[in-house]
Protein backbone atom coordinates (compact mmCIF):
# COMPACT_ATOMS: atom_id res chain seq x y z
CA UNK A 1 0.00 0.00 0.00
CA UNK A 2 3.00 2.59 0.92
CA UNK A 3 4.55 1.57 -1.92
CA UNK A 4 1.73 2.12 -4.14
CA UNK A 5 1.42 6.03 -2.66
CA UNK A 6 4.87 6.48 -3.07
CA UNK A 7 5.05 5.56 -6.81
CA UNK A 8 2.18 7.80 -6.86
CA UNK A 9 3.26 10.52 -5.37
CA UNK A 10 6.44 9.93 -7.00
CA UNK A 11 4.85 10.11 -10.85
CA UNK A 12 2.83 13.36 -9.60
CA UNK A 13 5.84 15.08 -8.80
CA UNK A 14 8.01 13.53 -11.49
CA UNK A 15 4.95 14.82 -14.35
CA UNK A 16 4.40 18.44 -12.85
CA UNK A 17 8.19 18.47 -13.30
CA UNK A 18 7.97 17.69 -17.00
CA UNK A 19 5.09 19.83 -17.27
CA UNK A 20 6.91 22.75 -15.97
CA UNK A 21 9.75 22.10 -18.25
CA UNK A 22 8.02 22.16 -21.22
CA UNK A 23 6.59 25.76 -20.58
CA UNK A 24 7.92 27.84 -18.18
CA UNK A 25 5.78 30.75 -19.05
CA UNK A 26 2.56 29.06 -18.69
CA UNK A 27 3.78 29.30 -14.54
CA UNK A 28 2.95 32.50 -14.86
CA UNK A 29 -0.72 32.33 -15.53
CA UNK A 30 -2.67 33.36 -17.79
CA UNK A 31 -2.92 37.40 -18.82
CA UNK A 32 -5.34 39.37 -17.91
CA UNK A 33 -6.23 40.98 -21.51
CA UNK A 34 -5.86 44.53 -21.69
CA UNK A 35 -7.86 47.21 -23.49
CA UNK A 36 -5.79 48.15 -26.67
CA UNK A 37 -7.00 50.45 -29.34
CA UNK A 38 -7.64 49.86 -32.65
CA UNK A 39 -4.70 52.15 -34.40
CA UNK A 40 -4.02 52.59 -38.14
CA UNK A 41 -7.55 52.30 -39.66
CA UNK A 42 -6.24 55.14 -42.14
CA UNK A 43 -2.68 55.94 -43.27
CA UNK A 44 -3.55 59.84 -43.13
CA UNK A 45 -5.86 61.52 -40.57
CA UNK A 46 -8.25 62.25 -44.08
CA UNK A 47 -9.72 60.10 -46.28
CA UNK A 48 -9.30 62.23 -49.20
CA UNK A 49 -11.76 65.57 -48.81
CA UNK A 50 -13.24 64.41 -45.43
CA UNK A 51 -12.06 64.24 -42.32
CA UNK A 52 -11.30 60.36 -41.53
CA UNK A 53 -11.68 58.49 -38.08
CA UNK A 54 -7.98 57.97 -37.39
CA UNK A 55 -5.57 61.16 -35.01
CA UNK A 56 -2.48 62.31 -35.62
CA UNK A 57 0.13 60.61 -33.19
CA UNK A 58 0.61 63.19 -30.03
CA UNK A 59 3.20 65.10 -30.92
CA UNK A 60 3.13 65.16 -34.28
CA UNK A 61 2.49 67.48 -37.22
CA UNK A 62 1.27 66.95 -40.38
CA UNK A 63 2.49 69.52 -43.40
CA UNK A 64 -0.50 68.80 -45.89
CA UNK A 65 -0.07 70.21 -49.77
CA UNK A 66 -3.24 69.32 -51.58
CA UNK A 67 -3.43 70.21 -55.49
CA UNK A 68 -6.29 69.81 -57.20
CA UNK A 69 -6.41 70.79 -61.57
CA UNK A 70 -8.82 71.56 -63.73
CA UNK A 71 -11.42 69.44 -64.83
CA UNK A 72 -10.54 66.57 -67.34
CA UNK A 73 -13.23 67.31 -70.09
CA UNK A 74 -11.03 70.62 -71.32
CA UNK A 75 -9.22 68.14 -73.29
CA UNK A 76 -5.50 69.11 -74.39
CA UNK A 77 -5.53 72.34 -74.97
CA UNK A 78 -5.31 72.58 -71.11
CA UNK A 79 -3.75 69.36 -71.16
CA UNK A 80 -7.06 67.76 -69.71
CA UNK A 81 -6.45 70.37 -66.85
CA UNK A 82 -3.24 69.58 -65.62
CA UNK A 83 -2.08 73.49 -66.41
CA UNK A 84 -4.71 74.81 -63.97
CA UNK A 85 -4.21 73.90 -60.32
CA UNK A 86 -6.02 74.88 -56.93
CA UNK A 87 -3.70 74.01 -53.95
CA UNK A 88 -4.94 74.48 -50.37
CA UNK A 89 -1.46 74.01 -47.78
CA UNK A 90 -2.32 73.06 -44.37
CA UNK A 91 -0.65 71.90 -40.78
CA UNK A 92 -2.42 69.49 -38.68
CA UNK A 93 -1.04 69.03 -34.99
CA UNK A 94 -1.44 66.05 -32.72
CA UNK A 95 -1.88 66.89 -29.33
CA UNK A 96 -4.01 64.02 -27.49
CA UNK A 97 -4.45 60.21 -28.87
CA UNK A 98 -7.99 61.05 -29.54
CA UNK A 99 -7.28 65.31 -29.99
CA UNK A 100 -5.81 67.01 -32.79
CA UNK A 101 -6.41 70.82 -34.41
CA UNK A 102 -5.03 72.00 -37.89
CA UNK A 103 -5.41 75.36 -39.43
CA UNK A 104 -4.77 75.38 -44.06
CA UNK A 105 -5.32 78.16 -46.38
CA UNK A 106 -6.70 77.26 -50.17
CA UNK A 107 -6.46 79.36 -53.25
CA UNK A 108 -10.27 79.09 -54.16
CA UNK A 109 -11.48 81.88 -52.36
CA UNK A 110 -8.61 82.77 -50.51
CA UNK A 111 -10.07 80.93 -47.65
CA UNK A 112 -8.43 80.55 -44.18
CA UNK A 113 -9.85 77.15 -42.34
CA UNK A 114 -9.44 75.34 -38.29
CA UNK A 115 -10.90 72.74 -36.97
CA UNK A 116 -10.70 70.76 -33.77
CA UNK A 117 -11.14 67.06 -34.00
CA UNK A 118 -11.88 65.10 -30.66
CA UNK A 119 -12.83 61.55 -30.03
CA UNK A 120 -14.04 60.38 -27.03
CA UNK A 121 -14.73 56.75 -27.86
CA UNK A 122 -12.26 55.30 -29.47
CA UNK A 123 -12.90 51.56 -31.44
CA UNK A 124 -10.60 48.99 -29.36
CA UNK A 125 -11.05 45.47 -28.29
CA UNK A 126 -10.66 43.62 -24.76
CA UNK A 127 -12.52 44.60 -21.75
CA UNK A 128 -14.55 47.65 -21.88
CA UNK A 129 -14.05 48.05 -25.83
CA UNK A 130 -16.23 49.90 -28.55
CA UNK A 131 -16.16 48.25 -31.69
CA UNK A 132 -16.44 51.75 -32.90
CA UNK A 133 -14.87 55.45 -32.78
CA UNK A 134 -16.82 57.92 -32.50
CA UNK A 135 -15.28 61.75 -33.21
CA UNK A 136 -16.44 65.08 -33.53
CA UNK A 137 -15.37 67.87 -35.62
CA UNK A 138 -15.78 71.47 -35.48
CA UNK A 139 -14.46 73.80 -37.99
CA UNK A 140 -14.49 77.39 -39.38
CA UNK A 141 -13.53 78.94 -42.74
CA UNK A 142 -13.26 82.52 -43.54
CA UNK A 143 -13.62 83.86 -47.05
CA UNK A 144 -10.83 85.82 -47.95
CA UNK A 145 -12.12 87.47 -51.54
CA UNK A 146 -12.53 91.31 -51.96
CA UNK A 147 -16.37 91.85 -51.42
CA UNK A 148 -18.31 91.28 -53.89
CA UNK A 149 -20.14 94.64 -53.98
CA UNK A 150 -17.83 97.03 -51.83
CA UNK A 151 -20.24 99.90 -51.98
CA UNK A 152 -22.84 98.51 -49.23
CA UNK A 153 -22.22 98.03 -45.91
CA UNK A 154 -20.00 94.51 -45.38
CA UNK A 155 -19.30 92.66 -42.36
CA UNK A 156 -16.48 90.34 -41.32
CA UNK A 157 -18.75 87.64 -39.95
CA UNK A 158 -20.30 87.80 -43.60
CA UNK A 159 -17.29 85.99 -44.67
CA UNK A 160 -17.46 82.87 -42.14
CA UNK A 161 -19.11 79.46 -41.96
CA UNK A 162 -18.53 77.09 -39.82
CA UNK A 163 -19.08 72.96 -39.92
CA UNK A 164 -20.07 70.03 -37.46
CA UNK A 165 -19.77 66.48 -37.92
CA UNK A 166 -19.71 63.49 -36.56
CA UNK A 167 -17.54 60.33 -37.66
CA UNK A 168 -18.58 57.05 -37.22
CA UNK A 169 -16.43 54.35 -37.72
CA UNK A 170 -14.91 50.84 -37.67
CA UNK A 171 -12.20 49.07 -38.92
CA UNK A 172 -13.52 46.08 -39.99
CA UNK A 173 -10.10 44.15 -40.80
CA UNK A 174 -6.97 44.75 -41.13
CA UNK A 175 -7.86 46.34 -44.75
CA UNK A 176 -11.29 46.97 -44.60
CA UNK A 177 -12.25 50.63 -42.94
CA UNK A 178 -15.86 52.29 -43.27
CA UNK A 179 -17.07 55.33 -41.58
CA UNK A 180 -20.19 57.39 -41.54
CA UNK A 181 -20.44 61.16 -41.52
CA UNK A 182 -23.27 63.20 -40.55
CA UNK A 183 -22.71 66.90 -41.42
CA UNK A 184 -24.10 70.44 -40.88
CA UNK A 185 -22.57 73.33 -43.05
CA UNK A 186 -24.20 77.37 -41.95
CA UNK A 187 -22.92 79.89 -43.93
CA UNK A 188 -23.38 83.38 -42.82
CA UNK A 189 -24.00 84.68 -46.14
CA UNK A 190 -25.32 82.93 -49.17
CA UNK A 191 -25.51 83.76 -52.64
CA UNK A 192 -29.42 84.35 -53.30
CA UNK A 193 -32.25 85.19 -50.98
CA UNK A 194 -33.55 82.05 -51.67
CA UNK A 195 -30.34 79.72 -50.84
CA UNK A 196 -30.58 78.08 -47.46
CA UNK A 197 -28.16 78.86 -44.79
CA UNK A 198 -27.80 75.46 -43.18
CA UNK A 199 -27.04 72.37 -45.22
CA UNK A 200 -27.54 69.13 -43.80
CA UNK A 201 -25.76 66.10 -45.49
CA UNK A 202 -24.31 62.38 -44.89
CA UNK A 203 -20.78 61.33 -46.20
CA UNK A 204 -19.16 57.74 -46.11
CA UNK A 205 -15.52 57.11 -46.28
CA UNK A 206 -13.48 54.26 -46.72
CA UNK A 207 -10.45 52.65 -47.29
CA UNK A 208 -9.64 49.16 -48.93
CA UNK A 209 -5.76 48.22 -48.32
CA UNK A 210 -4.57 46.81 -51.56
CA UNK A 211 -0.57 46.13 -50.43
CA UNK A 212 1.21 46.98 -46.94
CA UNK A 213 1.86 50.58 -48.69
CA UNK A 214 -1.38 51.08 -50.77
CA UNK A 215 -4.81 51.55 -50.04
CA UNK A 216 -8.10 52.25 -51.88
CA UNK A 217 -9.86 55.03 -50.73
CA UNK A 218 -12.97 57.14 -51.35
CA UNK A 219 -15.66 59.40 -49.91
CA UNK A 220 -18.79 60.90 -50.98
CA UNK A 221 -20.91 63.54 -49.42
CA UNK A 222 -25.11 63.59 -50.15
CA UNK A 223 -26.23 66.74 -49.49
CA UNK A 224 -30.07 65.75 -47.66
CA UNK A 225 -31.12 69.13 -46.92
CA UNK A 226 -30.33 72.72 -48.57
CA UNK A 227 -28.25 72.18 -51.43
CA UNK A 228 -28.01 75.37 -52.64
CA UNK A 229 -30.59 76.30 -56.18
CA UNK A 230 -29.11 74.50 -59.60
CA UNK A 231 -25.04 73.42 -60.87
CA UNK A 232 -24.13 72.21 -57.44
CA UNK A 233 -23.72 68.35 -57.11
CA UNK A 234 -22.73 66.03 -54.51
CA UNK A 235 -18.84 65.32 -54.10
CA UNK A 236 -17.37 62.25 -54.93
CA UNK A 237 -13.47 61.30 -54.50
CA UNK A 238 -11.99 57.97 -55.30
CA UNK A 239 -8.34 57.91 -54.67
CA UNK A 240 -5.36 55.54 -54.26
CA UNK A 241 -3.19 56.47 -50.78
CA UNK A 242 0.98 55.45 -51.50
CA UNK A 243 2.90 55.49 -48.84
CA UNK A 244 6.42 55.86 -49.09
CA UNK A 245 8.55 56.13 -45.65
CA UNK A 246 7.95 59.54 -44.38
CA UNK A 247 5.28 60.49 -47.18
CA UNK A 248 1.59 59.52 -47.90
CA UNK A 249 0.48 60.60 -51.15
CA UNK A 250 -3.34 60.42 -51.90
CA UNK A 251 -3.81 60.48 -55.73
CA UNK A 252 -6.91 60.72 -56.79
CA UNK A 253 -10.22 61.91 -58.82
CA UNK A 254 -12.59 63.75 -57.83
CA UNK A 255 -15.68 66.34 -58.92
CA UNK A 256 -14.90 68.98 -56.42
CA UNK A 257 -12.54 71.73 -56.74
CA UNK A 258 -12.75 73.03 -52.58
CA UNK A 259 -10.31 71.47 -50.09
CA UNK A 260 -12.71 72.44 -46.85
CA UNK A 261 -16.02 71.30 -45.90
CA UNK A 262 -17.73 74.41 -47.03
CA UNK A 263 -16.47 74.42 -50.23
CA UNK A 264 -16.73 70.91 -50.77
CA UNK A 265 -19.80 69.71 -49.61
CA UNK A 266 -21.68 72.92 -50.71
CA UNK A 267 -19.51 74.28 -53.76
CA UNK A 268 -18.80 71.67 -55.38
CA UNK A 269 -20.11 72.25 -59.39
CA UNK A 270 -18.33 69.53 -61.17
CA UNK A 271 -20.46 66.04 -62.73
CA UNK A 272 -18.94 62.67 -62.94
CA UNK A 273 -21.07 61.82 -66.06
CA UNK A 274 -19.93 64.90 -67.85
CA UNK A 275 -16.69 63.93 -67.03
CA UNK A 276 -16.11 67.59 -65.10
CA UNK A 277 -13.32 65.58 -62.78
CA UNK A 278 -10.26 66.75 -61.45
CA UNK A 279 -6.71 64.77 -61.03
CA UNK A 280 -5.98 65.67 -57.26
CA UNK A 281 -2.94 64.50 -55.15
CA UNK A 282 -2.61 65.53 -51.17
CA UNK A 283 1.03 65.00 -50.05
CA UNK A 284 1.59 64.72 -46.45
CA UNK A 285 4.35 64.92 -44.41
CA UNK A 286 4.52 64.04 -40.80
CA UNK A 287 6.85 65.60 -38.55
CA UNK A 288 8.10 64.44 -35.19
CA UNK A 289 7.81 67.35 -33.03
CA UNK A 290 8.26 65.64 -29.69
CA UNK A 291 9.76 62.85 -29.29
CA UNK A 292 8.93 59.92 -27.28
CA UNK A 293 11.76 59.18 -25.19
CA UNK A 294 13.35 55.84 -25.26
CA UNK A 295 15.99 55.53 -22.96
CA UNK B 1 0.49 5.56 7.91
CA UNK B 2 3.34 7.24 9.44
CA UNK B 3 5.87 6.72 6.96
CA UNK B 4 2.74 7.60 4.19
CA UNK B 5 3.02 10.83 5.42
CA UNK B 6 6.02 11.31 5.67
CA UNK B 7 6.58 11.09 1.94
CA UNK B 8 3.45 13.62 1.31
CA UNK B 9 4.99 15.99 3.37
CA UNK B 10 8.84 15.09 1.76
CA UNK B 11 6.59 15.14 -1.83
CA UNK B 12 5.21 18.76 -0.73
CA UNK B 13 9.01 19.99 -0.20
CA UNK B 14 10.17 18.92 -2.90
CA UNK B 15 7.67 21.01 -4.98
CA UNK B 16 8.14 24.01 -2.87
CA UNK B 17 11.84 23.45 -3.86
CA UNK B 18 11.52 22.97 -7.45
CA UNK B 19 9.46 26.05 -7.75
CA UNK B 20 12.11 28.11 -5.66
CA UNK B 21 14.41 27.52 -8.38
CA UNK B 22 12.63 29.50 -10.72
CA UNK B 23 13.11 33.13 -11.66
CA UNK B 24 11.09 35.21 -13.45
CA UNK B 25 10.28 38.37 -14.65
CA UNK B 26 7.40 40.44 -16.23
CA UNK B 27 9.12 43.83 -16.77
CA UNK B 28 12.22 42.69 -18.94
CA UNK B 29 13.94 45.14 -21.46
CA UNK B 30 14.91 44.67 -25.08
CA UNK B 31 16.56 47.28 -26.88
CA UNK B 32 16.70 46.95 -30.55
CA UNK B 33 18.46 48.50 -33.08
CA UNK B 34 18.42 47.89 -37.07
CA UNK B 35 20.31 51.34 -38.09
CA UNK B 36 22.47 51.26 -41.72
CA UNK B 37 25.47 53.17 -40.92
CA UNK B 38 24.56 55.56 -44.00
CA UNK B 39 20.91 56.20 -42.34
CA UNK B 40 20.33 59.49 -41.33
CA UNK B 41 17.80 58.68 -38.26
CA UNK B 42 18.21 56.09 -36.01
CA UNK B 43 15.79 53.10 -36.04
CA UNK B 44 15.47 51.83 -32.25
CA UNK B 45 12.87 50.95 -30.10
CA UNK B 46 12.50 49.34 -26.92
CA UNK B 47 10.36 47.41 -25.12
CA UNK B 48 10.07 47.38 -20.88
CA UNK B 49 7.12 44.53 -20.23
CA UNK B 50 9.16 41.68 -21.53
CA UNK B 51 8.37 38.12 -19.86
CA UNK B 52 11.20 35.93 -18.99
CA UNK B 53 11.41 32.64 -16.52
CA UNK B 54 14.34 30.69 -15.84
CA UNK B 55 14.53 27.60 -14.46
CA UNK B 56 17.46 27.02 -12.91
CA UNK B 57 18.10 23.49 -11.95
CA UNK B 58 18.07 22.42 -15.55
CA UNK B 59 19.46 26.45 -16.94
CA UNK B 60 15.81 26.27 -19.03
CA UNK B 61 14.78 29.59 -20.56
CA UNK B 62 11.88 31.57 -22.09
CA UNK B 63 10.93 34.74 -23.59
CA UNK B 64 8.13 36.30 -24.51
CA UNK B 65 7.33 39.90 -26.12
CA UNK B 66 4.56 41.83 -27.46
CA UNK B 67 5.88 43.06 -30.84
CA UNK B 68 3.26 46.06 -29.66
CA UNK B 69 5.28 46.99 -26.47
CA UNK B 70 7.79 48.34 -28.68
CA UNK B 71 7.79 52.12 -28.16
CA UNK B 72 10.00 54.14 -31.05
CA UNK B 73 10.71 57.62 -30.56
CA UNK B 74 9.22 58.53 -33.86
CA UNK B 75 5.13 57.43 -33.93
CA UNK B 76 5.34 57.11 -37.52
CA UNK B 77 8.43 54.61 -37.56
CA UNK B 78 6.33 52.67 -34.60
CA UNK B 79 3.75 52.78 -37.39
CA UNK B 80 5.84 51.55 -39.93
CA UNK B 81 7.18 49.22 -37.74
CA UNK B 82 3.88 47.16 -36.79
CA UNK B 83 1.89 48.25 -40.22
CA UNK B 84 4.78 47.02 -42.45
CA UNK B 85 7.42 45.02 -41.07
CA UNK B 86 6.46 43.12 -38.12
CA UNK B 87 2.57 42.98 -39.01
CA UNK B 88 1.87 43.09 -35.17
CA UNK B 89 -1.75 41.90 -35.57
CA UNK B 90 -0.73 38.79 -37.28
CA UNK B 91 2.05 38.15 -35.45
CA UNK B 92 1.62 40.03 -31.93
CA UNK B 93 4.19 37.84 -29.83
CA UNK B 94 7.88 37.46 -30.27
CA UNK B 95 9.39 34.02 -28.24
CA UNK B 96 11.99 32.08 -27.34
CA UNK B 97 12.44 29.07 -25.92
CA UNK B 98 16.14 27.82 -24.71
CA UNK B 99 18.68 27.06 -22.51
CA UNK B 100 22.11 28.28 -20.71
CA UNK B 101 24.10 25.62 -22.32
CA UNK B 102 26.54 26.12 -19.52
CA UNK B 103 24.31 26.58 -16.63
CA UNK B 104 26.24 24.12 -14.48
CA UNK B 105 29.19 26.51 -14.22
CA UNK B 106 26.68 29.23 -12.61
CA UNK B 107 25.99 28.58 -8.98
CA UNK B 108 22.82 30.66 -8.49
CA UNK B 109 23.46 30.28 -4.42
CA UNK B 110 26.21 32.06 -4.13
CA UNK B 111 27.12 35.83 -5.34
CA UNK B 112 29.08 36.71 -8.66
CA UNK B 113 28.84 37.22 -12.01
CA UNK B 114 29.03 34.54 -14.66
CA UNK B 115 29.71 34.41 -18.52
CA UNK B 116 26.54 32.40 -19.97
CA UNK B 117 26.23 30.84 -23.49
CA UNK B 118 22.07 30.75 -24.48
CA UNK B 119 21.06 28.31 -26.77
CA UNK B 120 17.61 27.61 -28.83
CA UNK B 121 14.52 28.49 -30.49
CA UNK B 122 13.84 32.41 -31.63
CA UNK B 123 10.24 33.08 -33.05
CA UNK B 124 9.65 36.49 -34.85
CA UNK B 125 7.30 37.36 -37.34
CA UNK B 126 5.73 34.07 -37.24
CA UNK B 127 9.20 32.20 -38.48
CA UNK B 128 11.72 30.52 -36.36
CA UNK B 129 15.54 29.93 -35.92
CA UNK B 130 17.80 28.31 -34.13
CA UNK B 131 20.03 31.21 -32.15
CA UNK B 132 23.02 31.34 -29.59
CA UNK B 133 23.96 34.49 -27.91
CA UNK B 134 26.54 35.03 -25.02
CA UNK B 135 25.59 36.98 -21.74
CA UNK B 136 25.94 37.86 -18.30
CA UNK B 137 24.40 36.49 -15.73
CA UNK B 138 24.60 38.32 -12.33
CA UNK B 139 23.29 36.36 -9.00
CA UNK B 140 23.41 38.93 -6.71
CA UNK B 141 21.32 38.67 -2.96
CA UNK B 142 18.82 35.96 -4.06
CA UNK B 143 17.59 37.70 -7.40
CA UNK B 144 18.92 37.07 -10.88
CA UNK B 145 20.29 39.91 -13.64
CA UNK B 146 20.55 38.29 -17.28
CA UNK B 147 21.66 40.01 -20.05
CA UNK B 148 22.48 39.29 -23.84
CA UNK B 149 23.14 40.77 -26.92
CA UNK B 150 23.00 39.04 -30.23
CA UNK B 151 21.97 40.28 -33.94
CA UNK B 152 19.33 38.89 -36.38
CA UNK B 153 18.86 38.81 -40.21
CA UNK B 154 15.68 40.13 -41.12
CA UNK B 155 15.34 38.18 -43.84
CA UNK B 156 15.41 35.57 -41.58
CA UNK B 157 12.85 36.20 -40.32
CA UNK B 158 11.06 37.09 -43.46
CA UNK B 159 11.20 41.26 -42.80
CA UNK B 160 11.00 42.63 -46.28
CA UNK B 161 12.67 46.09 -46.61
CA UNK B 162 11.72 47.68 -49.56
CA UNK B 163 14.66 49.36 -51.37
CA UNK B 164 13.12 52.74 -51.02
CA UNK B 165 14.47 52.75 -47.33
CA UNK B 166 17.27 50.17 -47.47
CA UNK B 167 20.01 52.74 -46.89
CA UNK B 168 18.10 53.36 -43.71
CA UNK B 169 17.49 50.20 -42.79
CA UNK B 170 20.18 47.91 -41.63
CA UNK B 171 19.86 44.14 -42.79
CA UNK B 172 20.54 42.77 -39.49
CA UNK B 173 18.98 44.15 -36.16
CA UNK B 174 21.13 44.63 -33.19
CA UNK B 175 19.16 43.00 -29.93
CA UNK B 176 19.91 43.63 -26.40
CA UNK B 177 18.25 41.96 -23.68
CA UNK B 178 18.28 43.08 -19.78
CA UNK B 179 16.59 40.87 -17.31
CA UNK B 180 16.14 41.22 -13.52
CA UNK B 181 14.71 38.07 -12.38
CA UNK B 182 12.83 37.52 -9.19
CA UNK B 183 12.31 33.85 -7.64
CA UNK B 184 9.24 32.72 -8.47
CA UNK B 185 6.84 31.90 -5.40
CA UNK B 186 3.97 29.19 -6.29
Amino acid sequence: MHKQLFAFLFLLLFSTGIQAQDDLLSLLGEEKPKKERIKYAFKSPRVINSHAMEFLNPGTMDFRILHRFGTLDQGYKNFFGLDQASMRMSFDFGILHNLMVGVGRSTFKKEVDAFIKYAPIRQSTGPWSSPVTLAFVSGITVDGLPWSDPARKNYFTSRLAFYHQAILGRKFNESFTLQLMPTVVHKNLVQAANDPNDIFAMGVGGRLKLSKRTALTWDYTHVLVGMPASGFYNPLSIGLDIETGGHVFQLHVTNSIGMNERAFITETTGQWGKGQIRFGFNLSRTFQLKKTKIN
Amino acid sequence: MKKSFFILLLSVCLVNLANAQKFFTKAGRIDFNATAPSSPETIQAVNRTVTCVLDVANGNMQFAVLIKGFTFERALMQEHFNENYMESDKFPKAEFKGVVSNNATVNYTKNGTYAVTVKGKLTIHGQTNDVEASGKIVVQDGSVNATASFSVLLTDYKVDIPSLVADKVNKAAKIEVACNLEPLKS
